[in-house]
């Protein structure tokens, strides 16, 4: 569904990314782990398109097609979702109003008709059970006045309504207590589903307890340096990104 | 970014929709101003006599007057003397009865500004007194006004039919020597609104009246007096459009609002004149006096205004609250882009006790377009427990706009309370990426954050105008993040 080669970039003059391969497929959840700093968010900001990040070189194939030609939106109607570590407020624009107009965009640009206001209503009801969000929030400004807890799972639901072939999320669990993380990972994870795949970038192995990932990257200085399953995430948690780190400098000075 | 930077400034440069021309002949005057000029109008009008010396008085007195250089705006001198004052549609010296017998091209016009009168008569139960030029031209539902009393009519009708309402009336919260550009109205008005609505009668429909203006170089001084008489009820929309011009056309109405004990009035419009071209060539300057008077108490004024039009706009709707317990109202959407510039705010004058205004304005500046809210709120020593509540809210897209805020208080009244309240923001690009990451367009991401903005304000508008003033926001931004 996804595969990166060698990708080169950062913001603006800066780089950050310095060779990043990846392939991900349908049906699976992949995590990037890594300390500040070595690209995580970088990597989600230059999937996702944000116009403030450059690639330098490499490329990025989605469902076949070259997504650094795509601009945001098309590559968000194409099914690419990134759920924002600081999701933004959007004064007087109702949550109900966002969430209708993407999913018409999406749906529009896919050829379908627009749901009426009925089956918009139903489509959404639906979908705020799983993040046991409350109704009142429907009708607020985009997370305008939201605690971090119901910005993290206004973010899911909106995932939920667009029904995204890949969904990444940026640090989705920062700054969640428990209770919500739990609550936004049993939402993810009801969305899982063989037709879709997730990206999840954190920097702590707790998000992998409660979604677990069919593989672990480690990212360390705009390089992917380990790949594995779900025990390199619990090794991690057990020695730190030092001994990754130290082990890390120590291949490289042999290589 | 640049890549956002170019889809931007592609969408600014946006030519305006309604600029063309109807060719109609027109029965124009000569330019230039004297008294012969101003006896000329009021004859063609076939006004009384207290009318002609009433324009005659504010001549005198617009002579010794100067041209106000006080507000945020920058234009060249204007030249009084190469307007032409009056201008008709030649079509007939009959007012036409129904809209068969209005002039074809004239339809043609108000259907490439989409708002056929016919589908209004049916679908949206507005009585139309359309203003073309300067001379209505068609005038509908007056039958079932006037089975309630409610007279609403051209303001030459009102002249000749109500001379005693007009006398009584004209003049008496926006005077003759009210300011330079009153007098100058007060002096040379062509033609108008007048409406008036008798005791206890709630009007069933807004009464609405589309503004435009067409002939060449002719300066458009309309004129408009609405009086609410005791518990009273009217709520009044004003609309315009203009087509594309070549030079600067002076724009300078006066509007008058009267609230009699218990009676409301309810003053709406969207604003969409020429606002010039991307060097700002060619636009309207709109340089208008709009007051309202509660005169009674427990009177109310609301004032709501959407202005996306005009290069120059300096216009402040003001609330006299004479009578106890009177209620002023001012919401306001000011938009600019490329070079428009607006001046405007408005005016809260606190006279009589438990009088009480809100006052909620919302500039947006885009492109090179420079805002100013010009405010003041004054409470006098007899204003016992006077109350106003100000909020003022900037928004700027991209950064070589600008935002002004000029308030000023005055509270001569220990009991009396102000408040305000002032923002400015930006639409972030931060915002635009997330909404644009949810698969919408960057230029409904804009509409949308902008509409979001204003919200305050669209909802104290009139539904079917909510719509529109929305459509007009989204037209005159497209694009406008640089």
């Amino acid at each position: 569904m996804l595969s990166i080669e060698n990708l080169h970039g950062g913001i603006e003059d800066k780089g950050i990314l310095h060779g990043i391969d990846l392939a991900i497929e349908a049906g699976t959840v992949h995590a990037i782990m890594g300390p500040n700093g070595s690209g995580k968010s970088t990597l989600a900001h230059i999937l996702a398109g944000h116009p403030g990040y450059t690639v330098t070189a490499g490329r990025i194939r989605y469902d076949g097609s070259d997504l650094l030609a795509l601009s945001v939106e098309e590559r968000a109607r194409a099914g690419l979702f990134l759920a924002f570590q600081y999701p933004l407020e959007i004064p007087g624009v109702s949550n109900i109003n966002l969430l209708k107009t993407a999913l018409n965009a999406r749906r529009r640009a896919q050829g379908e008709e627009e749901l009426d206001a009925l089956e918009f209503i139903e489509l959404v009801e639906s979908r705020m059970a799983l993040v046991n969000m409350e109704q009142e929030l429907l009708y607020r400004s985009v997370n305008e006045g939201f605690s971090g807890g119901e910005k993290k799972r206004n973010e899911v639901l909106q995932m939920a309504v667009l029904e995204p072939r890949l969904a990444i999320l940026d640090e989705t669990d920062s700054g969640l207590d428990i209770d919500a993380l739990k609550t936004v990972a049993e939402g993810v994870n009801q969305l899982r589903s063989p037709e879709r795949a997730f990206l999840l970038i954190t920097h702590y192995q707790r998000l992998l307890e409660y979604i677990r990932p069919d593989h672990v990257h480690i990212l360390h200085g705009g390089r992917i340096v380990r790949s594995g399953d779900y025990t390199l995430a619990i090794e991690l948690e057990k020695h730190g990104y030092s001994a990754i780190e130290a082990e890390f400098q120590h291949g490289q000075h042999h290589a | 970014m640049n890549a956002s930077k170019q889809g931007v400034s592609s969408l600014i440069s946006r030519t305006y929709k309604h600029g063309f021309v109807t060719p109609i002949e027109s029965d124009t005057l000569p330019p230039g101003l004297n008294e012969d000029v101003i006896r000329t109008i009021s004859s063609k009008k076939g006004e009384p006599d207290f009318m002609t010396q009433w324009r005659l008085q504010a001549y005198r007195h617009w002579l010794t007057m100067k041209e106000p250089r006080w507000s945020h705006v920058h234009y060249p001198g204007i030249d009084y003397q190469a307007i032409s004052y009056f201008s008709s549609p030649k079509a007939g010296k009959a007012r036409p009865k129904s809209l068969d017998e209005v002039d074809p091209a004239l339809l043609e016009t108000y259907n490439k500004l989409g708002i056929p009168l016919e589908e209004q008569e049916l679908l949206a139960g507005v009585a139309v007194d359309a203003v073309f030029d300067s001379v209505s031209v068609a005038t509908t539902f007056k039958e079932k006004l006037a089975e309630l009393g409610i007279i609403f009519c051209s303001f030459s009708e009102a002249v000749k039919n109500h001379p005693d309402l007009i006398q009584r009336y004209l003049g008496s919260v926006v005077p003759p020597g009210d300011n330079f550009f009153a007098s100058l109205n007060s002096a040379v008005f062509s033609d108008g609104s007048f409406v008036y609505v008798p005791p206890g009668v709630h009007c069933p429909m807004e009464l609405s009246t589309y503004f435009r203006i067409n002939a060449s170089s002719t300066g458009q001084f309309e004129r408009t007096l609405i009086i609410a008489d005791k518990n009273a009820y009217v709520s009044y929309l004003e609309g315009c459009t203009a087509p594309m011009r070549d030079e600067n056309q002076l724009h300078a109405a006066v509007v008058e609002l009267i609230a009699l004990d218990g009676a409301e009035i309810k003053y709406s419009t969207v604003q969409n004149w020429y606002p010039g071209d991307e060097l700002g060539r060619g636009g309207i300057y709109n340089f208008v006096t709009k007051r309202g008077d509660c005169r009674g108490n427990r009177s109310k004024i609301s004032w709501t205004q959407v202005e996306t039009g005009s290069v120059i706009t300096w216009k402040y709707p003001s609330c006299i609250l004479r009578g106890d317990h009177s209620v002023g109202e001012f919401y306001s959407v000011a938009l600019t882009n490329n070079l428009q510039q607006a001046d405007t705010g408005t005016k809260m004058i606190h006279i009589g006790k438990e009088t009480r205004s809100t006052i909620i304005s919302k500039g947006i500046s885009a492109g090179h377009g420079q805002n100013a809210y010009r405010g003041l709120v004054k409470m006098l020593g007899s204003a016992d427990n006077a109350r106003n509540y100000t909020q003022c809210d900037s928004l700027l897209i991209g950064d070589r706009c600008g935002a002004h805020t000029f308030p000023y208080i005055e509270v001569k009244n220990a009991s009396a309370r102000a408040e305000h309240e002032a923002t400015t923001s930006k639409i972030s690009d931060e915002q635009l990426f997330y909404l644009r990451q949810r698969g919408i367009s960057e230029e409904d991401a804009v509409s949308m954050i902008v509409n979001g903005f204003c919200k305050s304000v669209f909802k104290e508008l009139p539904m079917e105008f909510a719509v529109e003033a929305q459509k007009l926001l989204a037209v005159s931004l497209e694009g406008a993040i640089g």
